[in-house]
């Protein structure tokens, strides 16, 4: 017997030399796992589901990515678990998006910050909009910001993200570019979630609505409300295109809600590399172009080091602002 | 003709062996929590809560599971009620009135069966008003702004104390802790945390799910271990059931009450807050002063039998209308449904109708499903139901805490709320042992935060001007009923108090 057991131990202990080995030039995770920083349902969770199931189908990774749903704290939970427990695993990466960065700046995290972790790459982006009630005598970005300098307290705007989050965020990237000064004065109505806010915008408790796209499409639809600005780059490919951008309306605003991935701050080079080129192989495919659509996420292609300078200014822009009013000292 | 074909969806949806099972699952377990004193709807949902998340359901089986539950235990309740003078819950109180002396002159099995015939009618002529109700309320659920809603909360609260219960300053003690509990967590109007003490798992406040099983569940397991032998046990005198079937002529007697009762008791369950208690209450009552004529209420009328049961299970589907259509539930237990839904990712409301018909239609089909099911059960079962009610606790008990660890670590998979959940089970006992309310608190809880942000928002919107909620037609009804559905009780509530108060028993401190 305990010739037997040596055996095995020496057979286990080649085994997981080799195993340490081989990573060195093609790291493969033994039990990829991802992290979603919520319950089952939300947008986090769809990001680690989506992306599982399609590196899988793709055999980019071998084994099921195993899905383990940590909430709590707008993702404080998961990432306090990551840096304090989990900060060298190799397997392991995590759903992200906008919101954590908003959290990141604002300082949400008790105790964490952004360059604890290394951000792997982005999977594509949510863009925000600006609507009004389909009646509504408001036809474009500039004149509805009019209305907010001549009188602030005549216009109020509904979002589904708390006062200092990524809905009311956006209104404020827009009114600064359009050279509103103190944004304090901009009205925000926090509501829980974009259906609630679209309601009472058709209610006429409030006048505008700030909000993703894939929030308020539905309502495009059903002809309750119509979209004065996307915060895109250009116009949208498809059914999106007839939305007019911030720009062209001479609004330099942008605003996306990017879904993406962190790893573990203490995540081997080789292990980064690797989940960078498996997520950009992903992105890069027809099928994911295909999910993209069907989820109404619109391009953003950002892997590695450009996704973690992207990050990292998106955080420095928030806390300016929400420095600016306010939130955060 | 809309309502019909939606409605024939929602059959097509329900009428699955899945859903089939669930439903009759969910009124034979429903049934029984009815029955046993101390497990009332809110419990029994509560305590089955972890079971469908457990199970892994989706969203519609999961509520025609706990909805067939919730109408189950109102059935339920009347059988000890008749049986044994102690109401199997709170709505079942006024039924142990006229149900006990009925009994006592050999009439238990009539009683039992009118009682459950009255039930049927309650709950299937109620379940047809939630169909034609609740989607004229979401047609007209765009009059409610920030601040009707904020008036209609404080409807909720203020009538909650009403009629049912025995110290209207401690049901506003338990709301005022249930709203105090509310604030913990990032406010979203703000995004500061508040009372979080800087731990993380406090910033999204306390999950609803784990105060209800805490509060309602884990405390009735602690109240159990402290009297360690149910006083229930030595009480049963074999009663002689008789005859099982009501005569003609007693249901032709008692035809009109259940017509007037039903209705009654919808009214009662549709104003939010009041509840089935309150339709009971009303619906006896009002036939008392009624048709009481020779003074036989109170000596076995089976009128004061079918009056109560019809009132307080049309209430149940009373209850439903405001928080399938609003999103503000009707009684305590429609607010532990509303927190199911909540953490089922549905948001109730207005937007439900369109957004998820097949949860609101297949619900409504599996409540038809549910009823004639609950009506099969309890007439030709009902001996089956009443050897039940003599399971020792000391088994049922430890049932009751295994499923509420599993099951409320299988949601979140989180050790500091099984923490939350013992803190809740605790407190539950202790207030329990004040003769403090429970349901106020989930209410306070669930509602608080929504209470305090339509506030915030209605005053923003208005540039800090607190006219702005007496500002509609609307706001100032609804400000109107809550006022005197508040003072009403304080006048007259106290004849009325003494009268229940002197049915109750210890467990009467979990009112619905």
């Amino acid at each position: 017997m305990i010739f037997n057991a040596t055996r095995v131990t020496l057979a286990a202990a080649i085994l997981g030399l080799s195993a340490m080995a081989a990573p060195a030039q093609d790291f493969t995770p033994e039990n990829p796992e991802c992290i979603a920083p919520a319950n089952p349902g939300g947008g986090w969770d769809f990001t680690c589901r989506q992306v599982g199931k399609s590196l899988q189908d793709q055999g980019l990774i071998d084994k099921t990515m195993q899905v383990v749903n940590l909430a709590g704290g707008g993702g404080g939970v998961a990432f306090a678990e990551v840096v304090n427990k989990r900060g060298d695993d190799n397997d392991l990466i995590v759903a992200a998006s906008s919101a954590t960065a908003t959290r990141l700046a604002q300082g949400a995290y008790p105790g964490n910050t952004t360059d604890q972790v290394r951000w792997l790459a982005s999977i594509g982006a949510d863009y925000g909009v600006i609507a009004v009630a389909a009646d509504s005598d408001v036809d474009t970005l500039p004149a509805l910001l009019d209305m907010i300098k001549a009188d602030p307290t005549s216009v109020s705007v509904a979002g589904g993200s708390a006062v200092g989050g990524w809905d009311h965020l956006k209104v404020l990237i827009a009114a600064n570019a359009y050279g509103i000064e103190d944004v304090r004065q901009v009205k925000y109505i926090a509501f829980d979630g974009g259906g609630e806010a679209v309601t009472q915008l058709l209610a006429g408790s409030v006048q505008a609505f700030t909000g993703d796209l894939s929030e308020a499409k539905g309502f495009v639809d059903s002809g309750d409300i119509k979209v004065i600005a996307v915060l895109a780059p250009e116009r949208l490919d498809g059914e999106f295109a007839e939305f007019p951008t911030a720009r062209e309306q001479g609004v330099d605003a942008l605003g996306a809600n990017w879904r993406g991935f962190y790893a573990p701050g203490g995540m081997s080079d080789a292990a980064y590399d690797s989940w960078v080129s498996k997520i950009g192989d992903l992105y890069a495919s027809d099928e994911w172009k295909a999910v993209m659509e069907v989820n109404g996420l619109a391009p953003l292609d950002l892997q590695g080091a450009d996704f973690q300078a992207f990050v990292m200014d998106s955080v420095s822009q928030i806390q300016q602002i929400s420095r600016e009013i306010g939130i955060i000292k | 003709m809309e309502t019909l074909s939606s409605l024939a969806d929602g059959f097509a949806i329900a009428l699955t062996w899945q859903n089939l099972l669930l439903a009759l699952l969910g009124c034979f377990l429903g049934t029984i929590m009815g029955a046993l004193p101390g497990l009332g709807p809110s419990n029994g949902v509560a305590i089955l809560i972890p079971l469908a998340f457990t199970l892994g359901l989706g969203a519609t089986p999961s509520l025609i599971l706990l909805t067939s539950v919730y109408y189950g235990a109102m059935y339920g309740g009347r059988i000890s009620s008749i049986l044994l003078n102690i109401p199997g819950d709170e709505p079942a109180m006024m039924t142990c009135l006229d149900g006990y002396p009925m009994a006592k002159n050999g009439m238990a099995g009539q009683a039992l069966s009118l009682s459950g015939i009255a039930s049927f009618v309650g709950a299937f002529f109620a379940t047809w008003g939630l169909i034609f109700l609740a989607p004229q309320l979401v047609k007209i659920a765009l009059l409610f702004g920030p601040a009707e809603y904020f008036a209609l909360f404080a409807l909720a609260f203020m009538t909650l104390g009403g009629v049912s219960s025995t110290n209207q300053a401690k049901s506003a003690f338990a709301a005022a802790l249930g709203l105090g509990l509310a604030m913990i967590g990032v406010d979203t109007q703000t995004g500061v945390p508040r009372f979080t003490f800087g731990e993380v798992h406090l910033y999204d406040g306390l999950d609803f799910l784990v105060a209800i099983v805490g509060l309602f569940a884990l405390s009735e397991v602690f109240i159990f271990l402290e009297h360690r032998h149910g006083e229930a046990d030595g009480s049963k005198s074999r009663l002689n059931i008789g005859r099982l079937t009501p005569t003609l002529s007693m249901l032709k007697e008692t035809t009109p009450t259940m017509a007037r009762s039903t209705v009654l008791g919808f009214v009662a369950g549709v104003l939010p807050g009041a509840g089935a208690s309150l339709g009971s209450f009303i619906s006896y009552s009002f036939e008392k002063r009624l048709v009481d004529k020779k003074k036989t209420f109170g000596k076995g009328d089976p009128r004061g039998v079918a009056a109560p049961e019809a009132g307080n299970n049309a209430a149940a589907g009373g209850a439903l209308v405001p928080m399938l259509a609003l999103g503000v539930p009707g009684s305590g237990t429609t607010a532990v449904l509303l927190a199911v839904l909540l953490s089922l990712n549905i948001t109730p409301g207005p937007l439900l109708f369109s957004q998820n018909p097949d949860v609101v239609w297949g619900l409504i089909a599996a409540l038809f499903i549910a009823n004639f099911m609950l009506l099969a059960m309890n007439i030709p079962m009902v001996g089956l139901f009443t050897r039940l009610l003599m399971v020792p606790p000391r088994i049922l008990m430890p049932i009751v805490a295994m499923v509420s660890f599993v099951g409320i670590y299988g949601i979140s998979g989180s050790s500091f709320d099984l923490l939350v959940m013992i803190g809740f089970g605790v407190m539950g006992w202790v207030l329990r042992k004040l003769d403090v309310p429970l349901v106020p608190i989930i209410l306070g809880t669930l509602l608080g935060n929504s209470m305090e942000n339509n506030l915030r928002r209605a005053i923003t919107i208005d540039n800090g001007n607190w006219f702005t909620l007496i500002d509609s037609p609307l706001s100032i009804v609804l400000w109107a009923i809550a006022i005197i559905g508040f003072l009403l009780p304080v006048f007259f509530g106290r004849k009325v108090k003494s009268r229940m108060h002197e049915r109750g028993d210890e467990e009467g401190s979990i009112t619905d």
